[in-house]
Formats: structure tokens, sequence, C-alpha cells
């Protein structure tokens, strides 16, 4: 530029009106270029994964999680005990002791595994029953959540878009739904299928399981996926606002690929926090039945129905309460914080 | 000839129901709305916010189900069942272009959807190539196909959205106020863009716009829309040198004028009050509450849309 660019008095504006055309150089295709600059391309998933490995509690947390899953898929391959094997004269044992027959064993040479979390009142090695129990707590709360996750997906997606009537009625059955008491409903169906069901998966896989997870697995979907069907809906609502729906029914664009390409992308990240924060509850749910003693049948354990063993002895065996206690808090703990660290990295607009 | 025009739109009405306690009452977005299209014009319509013009274009490419009234593209009358392929030919750039792209998707994917829609190529290499040739009919740098929407300008992201229209090479475009949400200078150069896409692939346009500024370059003819309905409709010049309603002379007092040689005699016309609610409209004539020219036959009878010679169409009494 040729001149020295002026500006009028109490003004920070330059005065145009005093250069001419040929006061100004032609922009070089390079400086052309210069404005065109982006930032480094960022997508979605990325700019929430570098915001969730910022927050230590939702690391720690996934820590702490793969720890508690690697433990529960590896010990049952190291540790040399059954969750049903009961050894005789090795009853009610602290941690790290051996009864007077593993003692003489060790005395002749013999290996012996320590009873790492000792043994309960019939003779089981009790780490491996809480290991066994948290797996059956985990899985329930993984495949409930699912259960819970695709019913209310389907139910909600379909009533979000499609609007109007459709969705009204829809809704006014999720209303009903949620009036209905869950715990009222489980026992009751656990008890009735108990009467029912039993005789028929006799000797089948289910059987393993038990009549009460069966029903819990029923009620859950039955009554539990109505939060996540309002949820999604209320994301389909406003997001169906966006001019790009539209954009994309103008296109042609089939309804199931419009709720699959356009809605559910962005809405993905709520329906991930929300099944993340689902699991703890479900799991609070099992061991809460499994205390009042509806949880998976004997021998199997789940962590609540070990805490509720542990009930009887609990003067003199503390610890046999603890260990499943703990285990239950880490893991419904490490759930929430790990679900708020997603909210706060995927969905900064939802975190206060 | 087999028909003069492409678009012939008829008597297209519009009623978004609105509920209030325990009735439903009809909000008349577009009531009784006719006019055609040949091919390779563009047609602008204008009107103050809310007045239906989106409606219409929404409606005209069946986003919304007319309440009434039919569209007929290329002497089809367009139904639920032959839309389909219809969307090959008839496409649409949206008013907002921050809601009108999908932020998770890649420029790429966004301009590439109706090709995959349509099955326009038979290889992932032809979809590629197709879309870059996109990108570069719009200006886009080739470079920024795989980003997304939300690291663009608003004027890119326009480009974006006019390059997802153009893909199915359509015959004909609403554009819904492309330009009103982009900064002025970079106003023109869209508007240049589209009259350059039009001279090249010899689209028809229905070009909406709020003021009569910026449709009146780009339109053979224009019309002028006020709750709902047509109030006059001609070609570009006849209707900037000779309004007949009295809604587009007030309008057009409001365009400040270039050339001060051709400026009108008259003074700058302020309409009294407001405009009335679409929910609790005036019977007969729409505009009668703030016109000054109103009389008892305005409240009595709706005035049809009339040819005054030279396909210069009105809806006025007095007039
Ligand atoms: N989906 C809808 N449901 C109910 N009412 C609607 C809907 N879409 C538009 N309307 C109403 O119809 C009328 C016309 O709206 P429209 O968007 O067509 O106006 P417009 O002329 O495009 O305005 P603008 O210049 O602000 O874009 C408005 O009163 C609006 O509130
Ligand atoms: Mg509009």
């Amino acid at each position: 530029m040729a001149k020295d660019l002026k500006r009028a008095p109490f003004s920070a504006q330059v005065d145009l009106s005093k250069f001419h055309m040929e006061d100004f150089d032609q922009a070089t295709e390079e400086e052309k270029r210069q404005q065109e600059v982006m930032g480094e391309s960022t997508t979605f998933f990325k700019d929430g994964m570098r915001r969730l490995r910022r927050n230590p509690l939702a690391m720690g947390s996934i820590v702490v999680l793969i720890l508690i899953i690697a433990v529960c898929l590896l010990a049952p391959k190291i540790v040399p005990y059954g969750y049903a094997d009961i050894m005789k004269g090795s009853n009610n044992l602290g941690p790290f002791e051996y009864s007077a027959a593993e003692l003489a064993k060790i005395d002749a040479g013999e290996e012996v595994f320590p009873h790492i979390f000792g043994t309960d009142s019939l003779g089981r090695d009790y780490f491996i029953r809480v290991v066994y129990g948290a797996r059956v707590s985990l899985g329930v709360g993984i495949f409930a959540s699912l259960l819970v996750l695709i019913i209310g997906l389907l139910y909600g997606s379909i009533s979000g878009y499609m609007g109007g009537r459709v969705d009204m009625y829809m809704m006014r059955v999720v209303d009903i739904i949620y009036s209905l008491p869950d715990m009222l409903l489980i026992i009751l169906l656990a008890v009735v299928l108990n009467e029912t069901l039993a005789p028929k998966i006799q000797g089948t896989v289910l059987a393993k399981l038990g009549v009460n997870m069966i029903s819990l697995f029923i009620v859950f979907g039955l009554l539990y996926w109505v939060s996540m069907a309002r949820l999604i809906r209320g994301q389909i609502l406003t997001i169906k606002q966006n001019e790009y729906v539209l954009a994309a029914k103008c296109i042609g664009t089939s309804t199931p690929r419009i709720i699959r390409r356009h809605i559910l992308p962005n809405c993905l990240s709520v329906i991930i926090i929300t099944t993340a924060l689902q699991i703890p509850s479900a799991i609070f749910t099992e061991s809460y039945l499994a205390f009042v003693g509806l949880g998976v049948s004997a021998p199997m354990p789940s962590l609540g129905s070990l805490a509720n063993e542990a009930r009887g002895g609990l003067q003199t065996y503390p610890l046999r309460l603890f260990f499943p206690a703990l285990t239950i808090c880490l893991i419904v703990l490490a759930l929430n914080l790990l679900g708020d660290g997603l909210r706060d990295a995927f969905d900064p607009k939802l975190s206060r | 000839m087999a028909n003069e025009y492409l678009v012939e739109v008829s008597h297209l009405k519009q009623y978004f129901p609105i509920r209030s306690g325990f009735k439903t009452i009809p909000l008349k977005a577009v009531d009784d709305v006719s006019f055609n299209i040949r091919p390779g014009e563009t047609l602008g319509l204008v009107g103050e916010s809310g007045c239906g013009k989106t409606t219409v274009g929404r409606t005209l490419l069946r986003l919304y189900k007319p309440t009434d009234g039919t569209v007929t593209f290329n002497g089809t009358e367009v139904t639920d069942k032959n839309i389909h392929a219809l969307r090959k030919e008839m496409q649409m750039v949206f008013q907002d272009p921050y809601s009108s792209l999908n932020p998770r998707m890649t420029v790429e994917d966004i301009i590439g959807e109706p090709l995959d829609v349509h099955k326009l190529y038979s290889t992932r290499a032809e979809r590629h190539e197709k879309v870059m040739e996109l990108m570069e009919t719009v200006g886009l740098n080739a470079d920024h196909a795989t980003r997304y929407a939300h690291e663009f300008s608003g004027g890119q992201r326009q480009r974006i959205g006019i390059a997802r229209a153009l893909a199915v090479d359509p015959k004909f475009i609403v554009c819904d106020e492309p330009v009103s949400a982009l900064d002025v200078s970079i106003q023109a150069q869209v508007v240049n863009m589209f009259e350059d896409l039009q001279k090249q692939r010899g689209m028809a346009y229905l070009f909406i716009a709020h003021d009569l500024l910026v449709v009146r370059h780009i339109s053979n003819r224009i019309a002028v829309m006020y709750l709902g309905h047509m109030m006059e409709m001609a070609d570009s010049k006849e209707l900037m040198d000779h309004p007949i309603h009295p809604y587009t002379e007030s309008l057009l007092s409001a365009v400040p004028i270039p050339d001060p040689k051709t400026a009108r005699s008259s003074q700058r016309i302020v309409l009294e009050g407001d405009v009335p609610s679409p929910l609790n409209m005036p019977t007969g004539c729409p505009f009668r509450t703030r016109c000054k020219y109103a009389t008892d036959q305005c409240a009595a009878q709706r005035p049809e849309l009339r040819d005054r010679g030279n396909g210069h169409f009105v809806a006025c009494w007095n007039r």
C-alpha cells in the first residue's frame, strides 16, 4: 500500500474516500490463499475424546473398570477353585489362612493357592465367589441396559419422528407404564414365573440363570425402557426441527435413512451417556433383589446374594459383607463417574 | 408446444392446525396461491417476514402435504406417488445455512447424499469425482471435502447447500432466501453465482427474498405476497416501474433508488399498523386493514388476482 492510512480524528475507521484504486495493490494468489486457511479439522468424536482424557475422575474410573473386568475374566482361569467347590474342613477361614489339611499339604511341599478373601461357612473360596458375583452383576447390568436401549431407541425414535397423533398415543402408553410400581411387579413376576416357568426350563441354559433373573430381564424389558424412550423422543423432536432433516427429505432420502444418518448421530452422545448411567442402576436393582432373596439361584453367587448371606455372621465375620459391598460400590461409582465424564465431554450443554 | 410452463401452481393452500385449548384452528400460512414458471425462468417471490414464502416453496416441493390445490411439473401433477422421482428434477436451497447442513457429516457426504439416494454412480471413485466437480462448480476448495460443515463460513456453507441441490442436476430450484443470512458483501457473490449457474444449466428458479432489492436483478418476473395471499405479479421491470397494488407501492417506496434520474415522484409510503395475525385474518382483502384506499367492498369480498394486460396480475378492487 502506497499511502499511509489516515484516520479521521475521533474515529478508528480509515477514511476510504481519500484513496484511489491505484493506491491499493492487488492481493497475490499467496495472500488470497492465506485468507482460506482454516483450523485443524476436528471431528466431534475426537474433540470429545480429548476432553474426556483431560478428566482425571473419568480416566480413573476407566482404569478401575478395566481392572475389575480383567479380574472377572482372568481369575477363574488362575484360581484353582470353583464358586461351588466345597472344601471339607476349610469353613470360615480369614483372608490368607489355611485349613489343617492344606497346611499338611504345604508341609509336604505341595503348592496350595491361598484363599485371598478367606472362605465362607460352607468352605467355599470367597474370592472366587465375589469374582463370579461381580460377573453376574456386570452381566445383568450390561444386558439389561442394552435391552432398555434397544426398546427405548426404537420406541422413542418412532414416536419422536412421527410426531402428532401417533406421538401422543405412544406417549400416553409410556405415561401408564411409568406409573406402575416396578419393584412390586418384579417381585410378583418372580413369584408367578417360579411357579409356571421353573419346571419348563429345567436342564436348559436358562435354568442356570434362574427364574428370578429371567423375570428381572422381562421387567426391565417391559418397564425400564420408558425413560430412555422419553429422552430419545425429546431429542428427536428438537433435532427434527433442523433444516437439514427437511433438506434430506427434499433430496428424497427415505425415512429410515433419515433417522439413521441424520437424526440418531445427532443424539448419539445423549444415548451413550444415558446407557452408561443405566448400567449402575440395573446393577443396583439386581443387588437389591438378590439381597431380598430374589436374585440368581444358588449356588451361583451375585454380589447382592453374597451380601445377604453375610448378614447372618455379621458380628463374627464382617469382612464377608465388606468384600461384595466394596465391589458393588467400586463398580457403581466408577460407572457413574464415567457417565458424568462422558456427559461433560460429549454434551457440554448438559453439564450445569 | 407441449406445455409452455415447467411448474404450474394452482390454488395452493397450506393450513397448519394450531391447537389452542381444546380447539384446533387453522393457521392459513398460504391461502389460494397460483403462479406458473417457464423453463429457465426466474420468478422472484417477495413479501414481509412471516407472509408464507417459505411455506409456498416447501409445499410446492411436497415437504408439507398441501391442504388443497395442485402443483404440476412438466405436465404431470405432483402426487405422493411420483414425488420421489420428481425430487431429481426439483430441488431447494434453504434459508438458514447454519441449520441446513448436518453437523455430523463431512462436506463430501452432504453433497454425495443425493447421489446415494438416487443411485447416480456405479463406483466410489465416480461418486468422489462427481462431488469434486460439484464443489468446483460452486467455488469450493476441493481440499475441504473431508471437513465438517461447522468449520465453514456462512457463504461457504450456502455454497455447500447449493452443491447439494445441484447434485441431481435439477430443472427447477426453489431458492429460499439463500442470501438473507449472509453478509452484504457475500450476498452479491452468491446471487451472481445463481445467475451464472442458470446460464450454464438453464434451470428455472423460484427465488424467494424479503426485499425487492435482491430479486430485481435476478428475476424475470416478480410476485408479491402478503399474509399468505398473492397480491401482484408482473414482469420485473413492469412491476418496478408501474406497481399497481398499494402494498407493492409501499414496498417499492422503501427501496433505495440507485439512479436519481429514474426516481419515482411518489414519497415514501409508510404503512400504518401491524401485519394482522394469520390466525385471525381480516375478512375480504387481507391488506385492507393497512390500506389507504380500503372501501366496504374490500371488507366484504376478497379480490381475485386478475390480468390487467401484458401478464400484469393484480388482486385489488380499487386500483
Ligand atoms: N410447520 C409449521 N407449523 C405451524 N405454523 C407454521 C409452520 N411453518 C410456518 N408456520 C407459520 O406460517 C406462517 C408463514 O411462515 P413462513 O415461514 O412461510 O414465512 P416466511 O415468509 O418464509 O417468513 P421469513 O421471511 O421469516 O422466512 C408464519 O406465521 C409461521 O408462523
Ligand atoms: Mg422463510
